[in-house]
């Protein structure tokens, strides 16, 4: 067996998922190829020969990969994917974007999400919000996969020594072109892959109020998510949703504040190792899976959470 | 320009998926069923580059069992002009609905294609990027602002990073993200006039598709749940237990 791992990155670094997603490589089992696609990305080459287990490090460097576009991406995965028997990638915006582009060039189907490996052809995967967990197999002769990164740990960042080479393949399907992007800033950890989450919601009642629990974010080096109903309201961007149909995650400790705990939003969070929810109402579904839950209303408990930790850290 | 929207129809959101306890699928029985919120959204944004006069007529389509008439009409009822019904009671995935709506696109020959990013049973999140593939056209997925420009649409998407912008040669593929629009309810005079909205059936075999799935569920479990946690009293106790039992901070 062969394996083509797509790197994620953002032309300046290597995504940790990249590493997940060499870990269910892994557990596949065979040789691993990784596939760096995109526009000035030597160092991440470099980085991404150093991970374990890499055999080798395929490059493909050049302006038509420059934004990920889906339509130059999927004919460049669909062409160097098609001597492997397996083709993975992170189950982030961007490889939820090009690969059932793969999966349809080749004519194969697409396994999305997958959170586990049973064998080869076999994969587990949530379904129906994570309110199922379904064991799929998968018959086609190249199997296309996006991994959900938090069911892996990631193989180590060092220690590998892959050869790097350089592909002269250029698609650009002339379909698509980059126009702009507003990309929010924030000296945070990455939400997808921190340690501490901390989250808020309607609860929280405007974007003002936010600053509040950046405040105890930063304290506990921890990053920023929200609910649904906080972004669709316009308190913070859309990148810091964390749900079905959002981020997922799963770190040490998530914090939701001002959150209910509706089903879309206990897919993103529910497998965090320690979870903290602080709401008023008693009743909320949220407590029903955090290991601590506060009954309190959040404007006077955040504030105080804030003077208990700097105490403690 | 004709605009062409798919839906499916899935359980309802505010259900409570249950497990069948032999394990091979959800219980469907006696659930309510309804337009995938992520179809809604498409729809509505079809009706309003139709209100806007950038669309001439919206084409709706779904693939799956008789039943689907329903979420067909509904899509009528807020302001598409006709109907499509692809009617088959097999499991139809991905890759398979894609060819299907391929066969509609060549049929009917839209300018835009719109479909939500993801249906919320199968959570899969493919349909659209494949159908774009198949047909060779751009795509623009997880939109959050469609704005079409003479040959041309932009497409605004929900990423990781924030948001990036594209800029998409016509005919072109958009999927639908949540804050894309707010889909309006349909009134009672328009459900009314969906009733004699023209909606066509026809069968896969119609279109020279062949229905083969290429993936099998081999079980469906209930997730592992959660230990229920404590309450506790107060700050001071929440942060003690974070620090000394959890050790998490
Ligand atoms: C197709 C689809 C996809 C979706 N995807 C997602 C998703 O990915 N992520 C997601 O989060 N949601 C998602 N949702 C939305 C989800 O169903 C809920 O509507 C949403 O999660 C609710 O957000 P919330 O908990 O912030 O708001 P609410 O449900 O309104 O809850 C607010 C909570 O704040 C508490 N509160 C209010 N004031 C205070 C106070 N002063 N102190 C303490 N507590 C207070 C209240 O008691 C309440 O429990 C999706 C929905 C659909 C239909
Ligand atoms: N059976 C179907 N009938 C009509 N549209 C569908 C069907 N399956 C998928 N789609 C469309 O594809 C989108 C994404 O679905 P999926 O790739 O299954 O997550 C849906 O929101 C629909 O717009």
């Amino acid at each position: 067996m062969s394996i083509l791992v797509i790197a994620e990155h953002d032309n300046s670094s290597l995504k940790q998922a990249t590493l997940n997603v060499v870990a269910a490589a892994k557990a596949i089992g065979g040789d691993i190829d990784v596939l760096v696609a995109g526009e000035n990305v030597g160092a991440i080459a470099e980085a991404a020969a150093k991970a374990e287990g890499v055999n080798k490090v395929l490059v493909a460097d050049n302006a038509a990969y420059g934004h990920f576009l889906a339509e130059n991406l999927g004919e460049l995965v669909a062409e160097v994917g098609k001597g492997y028997s397996h083709i993975l990638t992170s189950a982030g915006t961007t490889g939820k974007d090009f690969m059932p582009r793969v999966a349809a060039l080749l004519d194969v189907a697409q396994v999305s999400d997958i959170i586990r490996v049973e064998s080869a052809d076999t994969f587990v995967r949530p379904i129906y919000a994570g309110n199922a967990i379904a064991t799929v197999k998968a018959s086609d002769s190249i199997k296309v996969i996006t991994v959900r990164p938090t069911g892996f740990d990631p193989v180590a960042a060092e220690g590998g020594s892959a050869s790097v080479e350089q592909l002269d393949v250029v698609k650009d399907a002339g379909l698509s072109s980059f126009v702009g992007e507003e990309k929010a800033k924030s000296d945070r950890p990455d939400l997808a892959s921190a340690g501490i989450v901390i989250s808020g919601g309607r609860g929280m009642q405007n974007g003002e109020n936010f600053k509040m629990l950046e405040q105890v974010a930063d304290l506990m080096g921890a990053a920023m998510g929200a609910s649904r109903a906080a972004v669709d309201a316009g308190f913070v961007p859309n990148d810091m949703q964390v749900g079905q149909t959002g981020k997922i995650v799963a770190p040490q400790l998530y914090v939701a504040i001002g959150i209910s705990g509706a089903i879309q939003h206990l897919a993103g969070m529910s497998d965090s190792k320690v979870i903290v929810a602080i709401n008023k109402d008693e009743e909320a579904p949220i407590f029903q899976v955090a290991d601590y839950g506060l009954v309190a209303d959040l404007f006077e408990a955040v504030p105080q959470f804030e003077e208990e930790l700097k105490k403690v850290l | 320009m004709k605009v062409l929207v798919a839906v499916k129809r899935v359980i309802d959101y505010n259900v409570k998926v249950r497990v069948k306890p032999d394990n091979t699928g959800v219980d469907l029985a006696n659930v309510k069923m309804a337009m995938n919120p992520f179809c809604e959204i498409a729809v509505e944004e079809a009706v309003r580059l139709k209100e806007k006069g950038v669309a001439s007529e919206i084409v709706v389509v779904s693939i799956g069992p008789k039943a689907c008439q329903e979420q067909i009409r509904t899509a009528l009822a807020l302001g598409a002009d006709r109907g499509i019904h692809i009617e088959t009671d097999e499991e139809v995935q991905s890759l398979e609905a894609a060819k299907l709506l391929k066969a509609v696109v060549e049929k009917e020959e839209p300018k835009l294609v719109i479909l939500g990013k993801q249906s919320i049973d199968s959570d899969n999140n493919q349909t659209g990027q494949m159908l774009a593939a198949l047909t060779g056209m751009g795509q623009g997925t997880f939109a959050s602002e469609v704005v079409v420009d003479g040959e041309k649409v932009n497409v605004t998407r929900e990423v990781d990073g924030g948001l990036m912008t594209v800029a998409l040669n016509l005919p072109a593929v958009v999927t639908t993200d949540l804050r894309l629009n707010e889909p309006r309810y349909a009134s009672l005079p328009n459900i009314m006039k969906a009733k004699k909205k023209p909606l066509d059936a026809m069968s896969p075999a119609d279109l020279g598709v062949e229905i083969a799935p290429r993936l099998s569920t081999l079980k469906v479990e209930a997730p592992a749940s959660r230990q229920a946690g404590i309450k506790v009293a107060d700050v001071a106790e929440l942060v003690d237990k974070l620090k000394n039992e959890a050790k998490v901070i």
